[in-house]
């Protein structure tokens, strides 16, 4: 299965286990900088880890200290491998923009439709360089 | 639509420099708003220097090797540290140098070193009409709605970037159509006792901010101006429970001399009426404590306690020693002024500790303890301090504050709504 994402801002390829989340998630106070660990404990997915994992975001709520966030986990090597977001939300993708001024490696960040987010749920999802994302063997 | 660049902006944008950096993050991010082009600001206010992690310090300490300067004038938001020496933070190395290295970083940008989230009540008032990028939500609400400037909600790194090349991408609340009600907020029905009441805006603020979301609305009901720190309170408050950018309240804010004018179309989209029950319940939702019999502490100023807030707490205390401490965040604005005339030592032998250019939710001041109960007035340190400082949290007026801070127990006065 594969299917064409838009990029929404340019990176590394990646490939990993996917991690839909159930609910939007507030970065800042949801997601600790050093771990990865979703901390929030109103969260459904509260324990599992974004780090490594092609992450799909139906949305994300609350603070303007996402884009912190973002860039710390990138910073201390906890980023996801890929982002897939169902609409473009400036402030956590900001932490990626600035990210890759600091010359830091950035995982990419895609948009796709989270009706189509289901399909690959515990499956592990590569995402190549021009933004198509595939289940891997 | 996309994104369109000056010729100059493409210049800067194409630098090695610091200003080339900043350009390119705000025109990327205009990019994904979905903004045409950038338009000039008159100011920024920066909520950027508040320690997260190493990576913000360096990302700062990067602006300042490549020159790069604030364009437009830029105050900064609380820090993660108490400069002033007021109040002892515990911040324990290498965190306290990382956050110590990102506040120095922020002044050679040529920041003002104001460390508050009260600008606006230390003068910095940008003019109605104007565009600004201002960061922190409280300041942003309260900038948009009782000053009438026109600022989004700008996070980390787009605030400083935004102040170094004077400029922010043109959508969203800098529009004017965007600023109109599409919802009333119906107060008319509340007691005038209760709305007369200091716990009125920070109660209502909670509610607003919980009812409205994203949505613009306008506060119907309100007869009289109830004050500058009262709109402070009811702000912060809805911008704590909501993602409240900006709000009219009909006959006071400078954009709603009343409903119809400020409203999008000839009727509002949603009406809420607020009844007595909803007040009550939204006040007893911002206590988080169950059945306390003692408290460990008290905290107000937040937002930063004005010069005037400091006169009505002292009048309070009325010379009482405290039971317990009463944690007072405010400005180096303000704390001027408390040692010119002899109040800071006052408050200070009392039992009250002042914390200046941080608060005690942002950074760790009070001491750590299992089952800890803080009371507050200030609907935001409420929603946010259970999260970040593990003490269950008991909301009061001022008044009730300060008499249970004197007793080292909860007292309580009803105000009906």
């Amino acid at each position: 299965m594969s299917a064409a994402a838009e990029i929404l801002v340019p990176g590394k390829a990646g490939e990993g286990e996917a991690l839909v989340l159930m609910a939007p998630i507030s970065f800042w106070g949801g997601v600790d900088p050093k771990t990865g660990r979703i901390a929030d404990v109103r969260h459904p997915q509260h324990g599992e880890t974004i780090s490594g994992r092609v992450l799909f975001l139906p949305g994300t709520i609350g603070s303007s200290s996402a884009s912190a966030v973002l860039m710390e986990l990138v910073h201390n090597g906890r980023a996801p491998a890929a982002l897939v977001l169902h609409e473009p939300d400036a402030i956590l993708l900001l932490g990626l923009i600035v990210a890759r001024e600091m010359g830091w490696e950035t995982p990419m960040a895609v948009r796709l439709g989270r009706d189509l987010f289901e399909a690959y749920r515990g499956r592990t999802v590569e995402v190549a360089g021009d933004g198509a994302l595939t289940v891997a063997a | 639509m996309s994104l369109a660049l000056s010729p100059e902006e493409r210049a800067i944008a194409a630098g090695e420099d610091g200003a080339g950096m900043a350009m390119r993050i705000v025109a990327e991010s205009a990019r994904l708003l979905g903004a045409p082009r950038l338009i000039p600001i008159a100011s920024a206010h920066i909520d950027g220097a508040l320690y997260h992690g190493d990576s913000g310090t360096l990302f700062a300490e990067r602006l300042v090797e490549g020159g790069a300067r604030v364009a437009v004038r830029s105050t900064l938001n609380v820090g993660a540290l108490d400069l002033m020496g007021c109040s002892r933070v515990r911040l324990e190395e290498p965190q306290r140098g990382m956050a110590r290295r990102m506040m120095e970083a922020y002044r050679k940008l040529g920041c003002e070193q104001s460390w508050t989230c009260a600008p606006y009540q230390a003068g910095h008032r940008p003019a109605q009409g104007s565009d600004v990028a201002w960061g922190e939500s409280n300041a942003v609400v309260f900038c948009n709605s009782v000053l009438g400037a026109r600022t989004n909600r700008y996070g980390d790194f787009l605030d400083i970037a935004c102040a170094i090349i004077g400029r922010a991408p043109d959508y969203g609340l800098h529009r004017p159509q965007n600023r109109r009600a599409r919802l009333v907020f119906d107060v008319s029905t509340l007691s005038p006792s209760f709305l007369a009441s200091e716990i009125a805006w920070p109660v209502l603020g909670s509610l607003y901010g919980r009812m409205v979301g994203n949505t613009i609305g306008v506060v119907a009901g309100i007869a009289n101006h109830p004050g500058e720190d009262a709109l402070k309170a009811f702000g912060a408050a809805a911008a704590s429970s909501g993602a409240v950018g900006l709000f009219h309240i009909a006959g006071v804010t400078p954009e709603a001399p009343d409903v119809e004018t400020i409203l999008a179309g000839p009727e509002p989209e949603t009406v809420v009426h607020v009844t007595p029950q909803m007040a009550a319940k939204a006040r007893s939702s911002l206590s988080t404590a169950v059945a306390a019999r003692t408290i460990d502490a008290v905290a107000i100023g937040s937002p930063h306690l004005s010069d005037a807030e400091f006169d009505t707490l002292e009048r309070l205390i009325a010379g009482r020693r405290l039971a317990v401490p009463i944690y007072a965040c405010t400005g180096r604005h303000v704390l001027a002024s408390l040692e010119r005339d002899g109040r800071r030592k006052r408050l200070e032998a009392y039992g009250v500790v002042i914390v200046a250019d941080t608060c005690v939710v942002v950074t760790p001041i009070m001491p750590e303890i299992s089952n800890g109960v803080l009371m507050t007035n200030s609907g935001k340190f409420a929603h946010y301090a259970p999260g970040n400082t593990g003490y269950a949290v008991l909301y009061a007026s001022l008044a009730d504050c300060v008499e249970s801070a004197v007793l080292g127990k909860p007292r309580f006065t009803d105000i009906a709504a």
